[in-house]
């Protein structure tokens, strides 16, 4: 089995676009949009939703006012300035909480002298098992300003990785978030390998070293293309020189081309139509494939 | 003023409008890089570094002496961060929030707390304007921290703050509080997706903004009718134009290559101590 992960470090890069390609040239692996604050996945594979299940995860604490004194305790012990305090008209205080800065800790419902905080379970989006012309895929929608991102990709990687097992499907194809931080860790963690998209240009560069930082932190090995790189033909030369000496193994190179965004609006994949980057897509993909044969011919 | 500039879908331009947006102020100002897991703006600007500050998080530190495994902590902690078998609980740093939760419910006083790093503000200058930067640390989960540590560092009249991409945690700790949002968004049916994911955070949190087109085209069926029904304010647009590609991708700011756009860059400032 085969965990892919598609990320980028900087985001734009066309993290989406190559999966959407890989999933169309893969013809039956399982796909995960681990991207669950800006999903973008399912605007080219057209997913038919067959499961949706909501999202329950952490809380947020309520108080009720006609049980809280006003002595203030939560708010001296929250550490995330998530109570606030007005000032009533008779000269005393109400408190409550701001469900945006709340974290769902629990210590002011624990340590309030009065058990006048509610600890409610949070509803943080929802996450679907949907069939697509490119095989099943797992995808989600965080709630609006909702929190536990990370949570919501772990849930989608495990249910991926549960359907592949059921249908025995060898190959789990994973659009990653951009960054480095906690939905990028939870998209990461234990998979089998990163392929991460960047371009030529500087701050493409700067953040592909920081993701390079982060898979060798956690082991895991990783393979680089750069889109968009005749650009600036120069930067793409240092770029894979950067991620060789990192242990990246480079797969190739995609032409600038700007007829994928009439490909998004022709709600295809770029291996779908005639666009010149699709031949390049489909070289990278090829090697990676036969990295994965030389690899078991090893084994 | 505070001003964020933020987008929803990564790469639709923020820092090019933040640094440009900065770069054509008339008085001094501070920039604030907040997308602190891939800080770019320092790569636009030739700056003088001024200091550094190490940001901690405040995580438990067990005394094993004291710990008589009784599990409270880990029945308490509501990340996961702590998990005892009847043992003295492993500590997991990565799952942490620092609320202190767990040194307030053990009874046996056996958890105190250290400072564990999460990464580092770096302040520089260049002109007017004063950069302040976060960096998070490789491999640390949580960018919030750093993000309100960064926004701490806010003093002057006019600030201008470059947000990560996406609509989560990071966003919502860079919106806060803030007086207007500049969403930057590109023609395209992702950005237009995640431009609308983005418009959704904004107006929950409550906060007035307007949208820049970025990579403008004359036949725009998208950003333009979608922000003329919704009647959001298009603040301004920034051509399709390859040479924009290109002085970005060496880091050179757009006003500095081609100063033909300063005006754009002048107006929107404007507009937006309009709107605001």
């Amino acid at each position: 089995m085969k965990e892919i992960v598609i990320i980028s470090g900087k985001g734009g890069t066309g993290k989406t676009s190559l999966v959407a390609s890989f999933a169309i040239l893969a013809k039956n692996a399982i796909l995960a949009d681990c991207d669950v604050d800006a999903a973008d996945l399912h605007l080219i594979l057209t997913p038919t939703i067959k499961e949706t299940h909501e999202f329950w995860s952490g809380y947020e604490a309520f108080i009720r006012q006609g049980i809280c004194e006003g002595c203030g305790t939560c708010m001296d012990l929250c550490r995330f300035n998530a109570i606030k305090e007005t000032k009533t008209p008779k000269g005393n205080y109400t408190y409550h909480v701001d469900p945006i800065s709340c974290e769902g800790c629990g210590v002011c419902v624990r340590f309030c002298p009065k058990s006048a905080i509610e600890f409610n379970e949070q509803l943080c989006g929802k996450w679907m098992i949907s069939e697509t012309r490119a095989g099943m895929m797992v995808h989600a929608k965080l709630g609006i300003a909702a929190e536990n991102s990370g949570k919501l990709v772990a849930t989608v990687r495990q249910e991926a990785l549960r359907l592949a097992k059921e249908t025995k499907c060898e190959m789990i194809l994973i659009d990653g978030p951009p960054g480095i931080g906690c939905p990028v860790i939870a998209a990461v963690t234990g998979a089998s390998e990163v392929v991460i998209i960047t371009e030529p240009t500087l701050s493409g560069a700067h953040d592909l070293k920081r993701v390079l930082d982060l898979t060798k932190h956690f082991s895991i090995p990783a393979f680089v293309c750069v889109n968009k790189w005749d650009i600036c033909p120069d930067m793409t030369e240092q770029i894979e020189k950067q991620a060789t000496s990192s242990g990246a193994t480079i797969l190739g190179r995609i032409c600038y081309d700007n007829t994928v965004t009439q490909a998004q609006k022709e709600v295809k994949a770029v291996v779908e139509t005639n666009a010149p980057s699709a031949n390049d897509i489909r070289e990278i993909w090829n090697k990676l494939l036969h990295h994965h044969q030389i690899e078991k011919e090893k084994h | 003023m505070k001003i964020a500039v933020a987008s929803g879908k990564g790469g639709t331009g923020k820092t090019t409008v933040a640094i440009n947006l900065a770069l054509s102020a008339q008085q001094p100002l501070q920039l604030l890089d907040c997308d602190v897991e891939e800080p770019n703006a320092h790569l636009f600007l030739k700056t003088t570094p001024i200091h550094q500050q190490i940001v901690t998080i405040p995580v438990p530190k067990i005394d094993e002496t004291r710990c008589d495994g009784c599990g409270l902590c880990s029945q308490f902690c509501a990340f996961n961060a702590l998990v005892s078998f009847g043992t003295t609980p492993v500590f997991e740093p990565e799952m942490c929030h620092g609320c202190g939760g767990c040194m307030r419910v053990c009874p046996k006083e056996a958890i105190r707390e250290i400072e564990k790093r999460v990464g580092i503000i770096e302040t520089s200058k260049s002109g007017n304007i004063t950069l302040v930067q976060g960096r998070l640390d490789i491999g640390v989960a949580l960018a919030p921290p750093l993000i309100h540590a960064v926004k701490k560092e806010a003093r002057s009249d006019l600030i201008i703050m470059d947000a990560p991409p996406g609509t989560s945690c990071p966003v919502i700790a860079t919106l806060r509080e803030v007086d207007f949002v500049v969403l930057v968004t590109e023609p395209t049916p992702f950005s237009l997706n995640d431009l609308k994911l983005a418009i959704d955070v904004v107006r929950e949190i409550g906060l007035s903004f307007g949208v820049v087109i970025n990579r403008a085209c004359e036949n725009d069926n998208l950003v333009r009718p979608y922000c003329q029904t919704e009647k959001i304010q298009i603040l301004a647009e920034i051509p399709d134009d390859r040479r924009i590609a290109e002085s970005y991708a060496k880091g050179i700011p757009i006003i500095e290559a081609l100063p033909e756009y300063k005006n754009l860059f002048v107006n929107l400032l404007h507009k937006i101590s309009e709107a605001a």
